[in-house]
């Protein structure tokens, strides 16, 4: 690639313009969050922090209604262990595909890129169905299992390990004496770790969002996700904002942690994924 | 999508010199095997909650089913009949059409603007690109709340900046049209940055020469952009409206957040931000629990979303196709 276009004083007045539209929702977030609940009625509106966040946070966690410290440990139990499914299956399923020589791969390689197009979403009723005979129904398993695998996890993981993995390296393992589990383990796993901790992160935050399966499954109020938790708070009979805003400010931050540590891999994984796909 | 199938590597060939028959039986076991052990997780998984679900909600449609279960009645296509005469549904429709094109055009064009920013000789360029994809990594449901506070009547900000510049205070929760805007700035804010990633990366990929001899050729920066980028952008813009397609009709948390209290399922007083997807949910689950209703609603969805998918991919062909021969001198 040659030179890029220059950029202009008018080129970084739009993308500041853009950066502050951006950051300010999240920083107003906090900045409610750290004030009493009279913020609200305000005029002008207040944009600067306030000191009240310890005492907000007391009150949350002490709130009744949203058992707010349940539902992060249960957030973190599901998310870790969806990522740590999902980065596992993606792996070895994206390893066959690109390595191995197999009757049908092809086509179930077609099949895979499918699902990625199917609104699962749609098929929630049967599944709460399912859940209720597997007697899941209220407990972590029901939004667990279900999310155990994904069709995008195991194309990308595919698409690395094409490149990342080279061939004579698997075969020099082999007339070593190595089997395929071992190849894997061995030899695919750790060259796949880069793309692998990409997918870990894109899982994971997807995972801590998710909203509409486990709001339908999920119906005992003592044993919510975090997002449940939110859920409760805003639809409380009274409403303290600050409060409010103190359970989406902690809900939002592990997700922006992960991303100031690891923005720059998540942009490459986005971006990289876009050119191949 | 353009997936290359045809590339495959070259065989890992098994061992040459196996050290007993034993030793190559299991192995010959090991590579005809060991592929389909790998893919099988996903495969299985997939089929029990992802399609097995998805193919059972039509059977459930097609009976009146309740919480219990217990004896459900096959009734035919009558859910569907009376989902045809049933104006709150054809109300969520409309809603999510609305708030489906109100969110995805600006939102498409706006990312394309970004992405030829973002595409140039930038200081600090990793910050910019965390700057517009941050808000697509916060949390859905929080956004939600923050919008709907932001967005609030008496004290929401936006009214205060409105009041400011002399316009009257905007009932963004019980207007429709208005609750549609709000939610669109929602999903906008969400995902403008990330979709303009997406084309960042497209555009690096085309080669610089194509805008050096059209700017020999006299082409200014804005025909360059019309006639050389956005066209070799065509696939990626197919796939990014294929996808936001895909997400945008089935919008469940954003205007179901954007509400609060206990009838919030319903999007409003008069549900004037209901999408499908809250319908089918106030149907099948509490406090209705109306099963084979809800199914129904869900493939009547699954059905919209094919047909809008189609139409944009058809429209979207025809125009690129025309781009192209203005393009050509």
């Amino acid at each position: 690639m040659t030179r890029l276009w220059s950029a202009g004083r008018l080129t970084y007045a739009a993308l500041a313009l853009t950066a502050v539209l951006s950051i300010f929702p999240i920083y107003w977030m906090f900045v409610v969050a750290s004030r009493t609940s009279d913020a609200m009625g305000q005029v002008p509106p207040p944009v600067t922090p306030g000191g009240n966040l310890g005492t907000n946070i007391a009150r949350l966690f002490a709130n009744t209604d949203a058992y707010f410290l349940t539902g992060l440990i249960n957030s973190a139990i599901v998310a870790v262990s969806v990522t740590v499914s999902v980065v596992f299956f993606s792996t070895l399923a994206g390893f066959a595909f690109a390595k191995l020589r197999f009757r049908g791969s092809n086509a179930l390689l077609m099949v895979i890129i499918a699902t990625m197009m199917v609104p699962t979403q749609l098929g929630i009723i049967p599944l709460y169905m399912l859940m209720t005979k597997l007697n899941w129904n209220d407990r972590l398993p029901a939004v667990i299992v279900p999310a155990l695998v994904t069709g995008f996890g195991v194309f990308m993981m595919r698409q690395y390990a094409g490149q990342a993995v080279s061939n004579e390296l698997i075969e020099a393992a082999r007339v070593d004496g190595c089997n395929t589990a071992r190849i894997y383990w061995n030899v695919v796993l750790p060259a796949l770790r880069p793309a692998a901790a990409v997918l870990g992160l894109l899982t994971f935050m997807t995972t801590w969002n998710d909203f509409l399966w486990p709001y339908a499954v999920l119906n005992d109020p003592e044993n919510p996700t975090v997002q449940l938790s939110l859920r409760a708070l805003s639809d409380g009979y009274y409403q303290d904002m600050s409060q409010v805003f103190t359970g989406t400010a902690i809900a939002t931050l592990p997700l922006l942690l992960v991303f100031v540590v690891f923005g720059r891999q998540i942009i490459g994984g986005i971006m990289e994924g876009a050119v191949k796909a | 999508m353009a997936v290359q199938l045809d590339a495959r590597p070259p065989v890992v060939p098994a061992p040459r010199h196996a050290r007993s028959p034993r030793g190559s039986r299991l192995t010959r076991f090991d590579t005809r095997f060991s592929p389909y052990l790998y893919i099988a997780p996903f495969f299985l998984l997939f089929a029990v909650f992802g399609i097995y679900p998805l193919v059972y909600t039509f059977w459930v449609s097609l009976h009146d089913w309740d919480l219990l279960g217990t004896n459900p009645t096959f009734i035919g296509g009558q859910n569907y009949s009376q989902l045809m005469a049933d104006p709150d549904f054809w109300h969520s429709v409309v809603n999510t059409l609305g708030i489906f094109v109100l969110s995805t055009v600006p939102q498409l064009l706006l990312a394309l603007w970004l992405a030829n920013l973002l595409n140039r000789q930038l200081r600090a360029r990793t910050g910019w690109r965390m700057a517009v994809l941050v808000p697509n990594v916060t949390s859905t449901a929080a956004v939600a709340i923050v919008f709907g506070v932001l967005f609030g009547r008496e004290f929401g900000m936006i009214n205060w900046m409105l009041d400011l510049v002399g316009i009257d205070a905007i009932n963004w929760k019980s207007n429709r049209i208005a609750s549609w805007v709000a939610i669109s700035t929602m999903v906008d804010w969400r995902w403008t940055g990330y979709n303009a990633l997406i084309f960042l990366a497209a555009m690096q990929a085309i080669p610089r020469d194509l805008y050096e001899s059209a700017s020999i050729d006299g082409a200014s920066r804005a025909r360059q952009f019309w006639s050389i980028t956005v066209p070799l952008l065509k696939p990626t813009i197919i796939f990014a409206v294929i996808i936001s397609t895909i997400g945008g009709l089935q919008l469940f948390t954003e205007p179901r957040l954007f509400h609060s209290g206990t009838n919030a399922i319903r999007g409003g007083p008069l549900r004037e931000s209901q999408t499908v997807t809250m319908y089918m949910f106030e149907n099948a689950f509490a406090p209705h629990y109306n099963f084979g209703y809800g199914s129904a609603v869900a493939w009547l969805l699954f059905a919209l979303i094919a047909i809008v998918a189609a139409i944009n991919v058809l429209v979207l062909r025809r125009l690129g196709g025309g781009g192209r021969k203005e393009g050509t001198r």
